[in-house]
């Protein structure tokens, strides 16, 4: 096989494990994080680590960062369906008290 | 050497693909097909999390009270650590390095297995302590902080079904580490044909990916009681 057949990116040793410490540092941080009493900034905040852990992940260990552009249209359409999922269900559930039903 | 190499490839290339590339191409871009159906999959369950979570607040609160975050980390840098052991041995295959890419399925392997026995030290926990949801769920703190036990019901039933889930992808993900495994110590891949090694590796970083948002949405909820 020619050379041409290896195209796909190898990524070096350091950065699977430059990313693994980052994410054993970030759960550390998670749990010492949900040790504070911020309020509602609790959920916040273990949201959003959590979200730089997921995007470190699909990024470098799934490989996003180097895939083809089809990969990536593929994930975003995964990330916008749940985000319809989500975002559509609680409009319903969070303005059911909002206002009331004149029939009732 | 060169000429097993275009042996395996040969064998290994599909007559309705041009080449291995594309061959490659098609089967990660299947792969991510299929891991969008699980992202929805999960999704319903993580929706009925943020209704009922909103609904019934303090009742959650309770509920993760019960939890045992230490377990919870543990498990959690467990499967970040079977990440990297599957994420290198992805790359071992990439470079031709077959007796290394064995020993780092091998111990992705027992990093899934280490999580499951944890869970099941947890699951077994609140089992005895009636904390599964059914006739015989009981849950006797919750009165004393004003909560309605079975709105904390509610929240184990969401405990149990999603990490549930999440721990049968993790089943099913060791049994196809060990049919990586055992395909690949017998020499079936190489830098030309690796897919399954790669698609079975993105499969175990999704079951990792849930499981990070797991942990903080099941066990970090709060630690003091809001009454």
């Amino acid at each position: 096989m020619s050379s041409e057949e290896h195209r796909q990116h190898v990524i070096a040793i350091g950065v699977y494990v430059g990313i693994w410490a980052t994410l054993m540092i970030l759960t550390a941080l998670t749990v010492f994080a949900s040790f504070l009493e911020l309020g509602n900034w609790n959920i916040v905040l273990a949201l959003v680590i959590a979200t730089i852990k997921g995007t470190l992940v699909v990024l470098f260990f799934m490989h996003l960062y180097y895939s083809s552009k089809l990969t990536k249209v593929t994930v975003i359409t995964a990330l916008f369906f749940l985000f319809l999922l989500l975002a559509l269900s609680m409009t319903d559930y969070l303005t059911r008290g909002w206002l009331t039903n004149p029939m009732h | 050497m060169a000429n097993s190499d275009i042996e395996v490839a040969e064998l290994s290339l599909q007559h309705h693909f041009a080449s291995m590339d594309q061959q490659r191409e098609s089967s990660t871009f299947g792969m991510w097909l299929f891991l969008l159906t699980e992202i929805m999959f999960f999704g319903g369950l993580f929706c009925a999390y943020l209704v009922y979570r909103a609904t019934y607040y303090q009742a959650f609160v309770e509920g993760s009270q019960t939890m045992n975050i230490w377990l919870g980390a543990t498990n959690t840098a467990v499967l970040i650590c079977s990440s990297l052991t599957m994420a290198l041995g992805v790359r071992c295959a990439q470079t031709d390095n077959r007796k290394l890419m064995v020993i780092l399925l091998i111990f992705t392997m027992m990093f899934g297995l280490a999580f499951l026995g944890i869970k099941a030290i947890e699951y077994h926990e609140h089992w005895t302590a009636h904390q599964f949801p059914g006739p015989n769920f009981s849950f006797p703190q919750a009165e004393a902080n004003g909560v309605n036990p079975q709105n904390v019901q509610i929240y184990f039933s969401l405990y149990w079904a999603m990490t549930g889930l999440h721990a049968l992808h993790m089943v099913i993900g060791v049994g196809l580490v060990l049919w990586i495994t055992i395909v690949g110590a017998r020499g079936r891949y190489s830098a030309d044909y690796f897919a399954p090694v790669e698609n079975v590796g993105l499969y175990w970083h999704f079951v990792d990916l849930v499981w990070i948002y797991l942990f903080p949405l099941l066990y970090l909820i709060s630690h003091k009681h809001g009454g």
